[in-house]
């Protein structure tokens, strides 16, 4: 009666958290409610930057329901600055970076006084009773002009608006060659400008924090990716000892990188509640959230490419500015390093050089957004292998075959000194050719040239890797990362044989409840709903380094296997001392220790009961299969994929129709295929978003113009096409599932295969480049040899239009 | 996102509704679906001290004609005029307008009249409810007057509604048999016009015995494009006569610039759209 148990793992089982989740009936942060509860509001300055000559709060503090108003100056002391984990040069800037503005603000949306009252209704009427006096100081916005040596200062004290230059040179690390030369003896040398926007990661469930300080713990719940990291900042930031501190990341609605901060409004929450005894709760609004929850991208990529007639790259240099907005937040300075090892992407690179200026403006602070750094690298060596096929004439395909690493190569050391354990280039394009129907699409897109179409076709490439699965600890120490990049994990065997797992990844979206239940089904062989996941509370789940990068099935299941590894080996001992045998006749299959060769056995339940009671255990065994581990990776993921896209280009209108897109992505091995396939088409969406929709946009005086989504476009469903999606799988040799992330990869292929596609469709009419978002506008005034000037300020929604119509 | 405080009267008759404005005086606001007013109110961009909610009145809502209107009730939905037999059948361009309103939840919240009300010039219901020639009724404390939509819009956001006046109905002339098309360009299913064009055609053997065009966003209020109109009227309802009337689409606008397009980009819009417009009306 040995039933074969299927495996779990490569089932596409339905994720088992989502019922409660798109609901909401469930434990979103703004759901929770405590016994004598208050809530605070947020006073957000509308100037970028000012002075702050005065705030009188003394109406605000008689209104109805208030019990405190309190402005920068009242929490100097205990404030501190909010934390940067990333100091990527010893003599990077990093000005003090209040919660609450003491004398000056450096961005719209800053915060400067906060109220605390019974009902956030009464919190928000008393903001309009503060009155704050501003002396504006000059506004910087743009970053070239930043730089420039008689420019405004966004911090006076620090003398510049650089924060750091950032330089990997492959000459000087002896990866690889020297670029100058590579580029003096080019045959063919192509230099490039592109503008990575600003975006706003947009996640669906506004921030929201609540802090209760009435019991031995202050216990702070926020909806945040990063709990444990949290807890050990406001540790460090406000001084509280970390063990007086629980963090709860209860059900989180969404993040993309945008959750991975440590945010005023948290330490904010806590400081309130501490001083007024009480638990005060914050959310923000949606206008909050897209004008001061930290924003992604905002780049300025200067590229020179050099190559061989026949297509071979001999060098690739790289300049980049980089927007950090007005203070550096938890990672901000390292985004655009973190894309520092992935312009050489795919390629056999051999001269390689990038440096990166850091920016300060007067905007909120960028840092990360799902890709963070990869999308920007993708975008620019995808782009450039489109032009330097248009300058060579050769198709955009076979450049890159010339390029790329072939299989049978790996593991290949890069340019950047990264060793790709593994990947198959070949084979995911072949199969994404096929399901293209590449060739038919290129002679219907000569057909439509010949015909003079209204609507061109252009067909777009994407052959993107990434480095993901953040991160081997010591590369981390290596880029002066403050912290590792381990995970941890544990697994409780309960009495009645159900299993409790602990994670230190911390889900906000991702399905990791139903992934790590398949996965701890098939190790301990329990049926898949004994098992419980249990994450994002500092009190049960310890140990962490929560979720981002990519990371979580990477290294964080990747600790959850060891756990079981070391159940598994407890448990046989005590089989072996119940079955009366050696533990090397043990067989373990399916959850039984079965004695080899014999129909004796034990499941792994019979042995947790047995233990529970401890009444006969072998001599010096402790009464436990509780197991914990911790993960480092020895290497990154490395994830790869081809993306073909083909656009038809209204010429008349500038409208872009995606008409098909396919995408074979080889992820590895794949745990549960309708969770990737879920992370592919939303990661998708957003790579397309950028190359087509979203925008932040700031007017001459550091407004956010595009602040609601009437203005800040994100497609739905109805704006994107039905993706056909594939999969290749060749398993990464770093990690013993074999698995690589894949939570990013969709946006990081996505952006430069639709830019390809458009610029390929109207290629022929003279155009080399299109700025995202490609708006309608901007397509057809390119086409048109027009600029597009969209520096008016104002977003052009119809909610946009309502602000500037009635107010 | 909690507005301003305001006291809330809700009326169920047009002159309770009515006298309720008198009584707060300049500070009133009406509150129909609520799908423009929510927003503003909630960005407290607006601190009305009375809401009056006119959802209960039951004189406002509903659709029904006379011999020569269909007649839409101030409060009737998006949803319900779109899928109305009198408007499909007498001012079916009306109903392909409002299709493209928004997305489903808000078609079942916001309603025709709100939406002129509103007089958003990116909002769908202005052009076609100009074209067409539709009459505002309107209640006010000195009674009942009408308002022909050319004089109704007055600017940006504001039309002849006294703050003490109440839109009650809007009669449309029944254009029984004309060829209609709305053609919407937004960069987003969900989006607001960029440009919009909406025709209406009389076509009687073969020839365009009448035309009315109407344009979205190519000026602070609708406009109608006379110049097209009069290129077709008389002519043969052919590919050429349609793409020459369509090249007369910008005159006489002022269209607006923003991110979204400039004054140029706009016109060129209007032409592409209405020569679009006209042709997916001929051949639908
Ligand atoms: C996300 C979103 C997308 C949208 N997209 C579009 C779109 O694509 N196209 C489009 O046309 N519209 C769009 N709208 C607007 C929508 O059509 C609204 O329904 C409409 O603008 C207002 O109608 P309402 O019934 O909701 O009015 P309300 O919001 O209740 O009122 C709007 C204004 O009109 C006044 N008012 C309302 N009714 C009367 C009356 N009977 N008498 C006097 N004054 C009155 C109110 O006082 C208020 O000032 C969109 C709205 C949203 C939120």
């Amino acid at each position: 009666m040995t039933a074969t148990v299927e495996p779990e793992v490569g089932k596409s089982r339905r994720r088992k958290e989502d019922a409660r989740l798109i609901t909401g009936r469930t434990r979103w942060t703004d759901n929770i409610a405590l016994p004598g509860m208050l809530h605070m509001a947020i006073l957000r300055s509308p100037a970028a930057h000012a002075r702050i000559a005065a705030i009188d709060t003394s109406a605000a503090k008689g209104m109805s329901g208030v019990l405190a108003v309190v402005t920068g100056a009242d929490l100097a002391e205990e404030q501190g600055s909010l934390p940067c984990a990333w100091a990527i040069t010893p003599d990077m800037k990093n000005p003090p970076h209040p919660a609450l503005a003491v004398d000056t603000v450096h961005y719209a949306g800053e915060a400067v006084a906060v109220v605390v009252a019974r009902s956030s209704a009464e919190a928000q009427d008393a903001l309009e009773a503060i009155d704050v006096d501003y002396d504006d100081l000059p506004v910087v916005l743009d970053m070239e002009a930043a730089i420039a040596d008689d420019a405004p200062l966004v911090h006076e004290s620090l003398g510049t608006n650089k924060n750091a230059l950032w330089v990997f040179d492959s000459a000087e690390a002896g990866t690889g060659g020297s670029v100058d030369e590579a580029i003096a003896a080019g045959e063919v040398v192509i230099e490039r400008k592109y503008r990575q926007q600003r975006l706003i990661p947009a996640f669906m469930e506004p921030r929201s924090v609540l802090c209760d300080p009435t019991g031995e713990q202050f216990t702070l719940w926020s909806a945040t990716q990063i709990p444990h990291i949290l807890r050990l900042m406001l540790a460090l930031t406000l001084g509280v000892p970390e063990h007086k501190i629980r963090v709860i990341a209860p059900d989180v609605g969404g993040g993309f990188g945008g959750k991975l901060q440590v945010t005023p409004e948290e330490l904010l929450v806590f400081l309130l509640a501490r001083r007024l005894g009480k638990p005060v709760k914050y959310t923000e609004t949606r206008s909050e959230a897209m004008a001061t929850a930290h924003h992604g991208r905002d780049q300025i990529q200067r590229l020179t490419l050099s190559a061989r007639r026949d297509g071979t790259i001999t060098g690739l240099k790289v300049d980049l500015l980089a927007d950090m907005g007005a203070y550096l937040s938890l990672v901000t300075p390292g985004i655009p390093i973190l894309g520092a090892f992935m312009y050489n992407a795919i390629y056999k690179i051999p001269a390689y050089r990038f440096s990166c200026t850091n920016v300060f403006t007067n905007k909120v602070m960028t840092d990360a957004y799902r890709g963070a750094g990869r999308p920007e690298a993708t975008f620019a060596i995808e782009r450039l292998m489109d032009e330097l096929a248009a300058e060579l004439e050769l198709d955009p395909m076979e450049v890159r075959e010339r390029n790329w690493i072939r299989h049978e190569e790996f593991p290949f050391t890069t340019v950047c000194g990264l060793t790709y354990d593994s990947g198959n280039y070949e084979a995911a394009t072949d199969k994404a050719k096929e399901l293209f129907d590449y060739d038919g699409l290129r002679r219907e897109q000569l057909e439509r040239r010949e015909r003079g179409d209204a609507v061109q076709l252009g067909v777009g490439i994407s052959t993107f890797t990434e480095m993901c699965g953040l991160a081997p600890s010591r590369v981390l120490g290596s880029l002066s990362y403050g912290a590792g990049g381990w995970e941890h994990a544990a697994i409780r065997m309960l009495p009645s044989g159900k299993v409790e797992v602990v994670t230190g990844s911390s889900p906000h979206g991702q399905g990791h409840e139903t992934a790590w239940s398949q996965i701890v089904a098939d190790q301990l062989g329990v049926p898949f709903e004994d098992v419980e996941v249990l994450h994002g509370d500092t009190q049960s789940s310890h140990k962490g380094m929560d979720t981002y990068g990519s990371r979580s099935l990477t290294v964080g299941a990747i600790a959850v296997v060891k756990a079981a590894d070391k159940v598994i080996a407890k448990a046989r001992r005590i089989a072996a001392h119940m079955l009366e045998c050696g533990e090397d006749d043990l067989d373990f299959a399916g959850g039984r220790f079965t004695v080899r060769g014999t129909d004796k056995g034990a499941g792994i339940g019979d042995i947790a009961l047995a233990v529970f009671a401890a009444h006969d255990l072998p001599d010096g065994v402790e009464p436990s299969l509780d197991s914990e581990a911790t993960f480092d990776p020895e290497n990154f993921s490395f994830p790869h994929g081809t993306h073909l896209c083909a656009t038809e280009v209204d010429t008349e209108t500038g409208r872009v129709t995606i008409r098909k897109y396919v995408c074979v992505d080889d992820v590895g091995k794949v745990v549960n295929p309708l969770i990737v396939e879920g992370q592919v088409h939303g990661g998708l969406a957003q790579g397309i978003a950028q190359a087509l929709f979203e925008e932040a946009v700031h007017d001459e005086n550091g407004t956010l113009t595009t602040g609601t989504f009437a203005d800040y476009l994100l497609p739905s469903a109805a704006d994107l096409p039905s993706f056909v999606t594939d999969r290749t799988e060749t398993p990464s040799t770093t990690n013993p599932l074999g698995v690589k992330g894949v939570g990013e990869a969709g946006t990081i292929a996505s952006t430069p295969a639709v830019v390809n596609a458009i610029v390929d469709a109207v290629r022929h009419l003279g155009v080399d480049d299109i700025e995202m978002p490609c708006t309608p506008f901007r397509v057809w005034s390119a086409i048109h040899g027009r600029t597009a000037d969209t520096s008016g300020g104002q977003a052009g929604g119809g909610l946009g239009s309502i602000q500037g119509g009635l107010q | 996102m909690i507005p301003s405080a305001f006291d809330y009267a809700r009326p169920s008759t047009v002159e309770e509704a009515v006298q309720a404005l008198v009584d707060a005086g300049e500070d009133a606001k009406v509150l129909a679906g609520g799908q423009s007013l929510l927003p503003v109110l909630r960005m407290r961009l607006a601190a009305p001290t009375v809401v009056v909610d006119i959802g209960r009145v039951p004189e406002l809502r509903g659709i029904t004609e006379d011999a020569d209107n269909v007649v839409i009730g101030a409060m009737t939905t998006h949803y319900d005029v779109a899928r109305d037999h009198l408007v499909q059948d007498h001012a079916s361009l009306i109903a392909r307008a409002t299709e493209t309103v928004a997305d489903p939840q808000i078609r079942h919240r916001g309603t025709f009249g709100g939406s002129l009300a509103h007089a958003d010039p990116a909002g769908d219901l202005l052009a076609p409810a100009l074209a067409l020639g539709a009459v505002m009724v309107v209640a006010g404390p000195n009674g009942r007057r009408e308002v022909p939509a050319s004089e109704f819009f007055v600017d940006y956001f504001t039309t002849t509604l006294a703050a003490d006046e109440l839109l009650v109905a809007v009669k449309v002339p029944k254009h029984t048999g004309w060829l209609s098309h709305y053609e919407k360009f937004n960069r987003v299913a969900q989006a607001w016009s960029i440009v919009a064009v909406g025709v209406s055609l009389r076509v009687s053997g073969g020839q365009i015995a009448d035309a009315r065009v109407g344009l979205t966003n190519m000026a602070s209020v609708p406009v109608r494009a006379v110049g097209v109109e009069q290129a077709l009227i008389g002519q043969p309802a052919g590919a050429d006569v349609l793409r020459a009337a369509a090249e007369h689409a910008a005159e006489g606008t002022s269209p607006g610039s923003d991110g979204n397009g400039d004054a140029a980009y706009r016109s060129q819009l209007a032409k592409v759209l209405t020569g679009r417009a006209l042709s997916m009306a001929v051949g639908g």
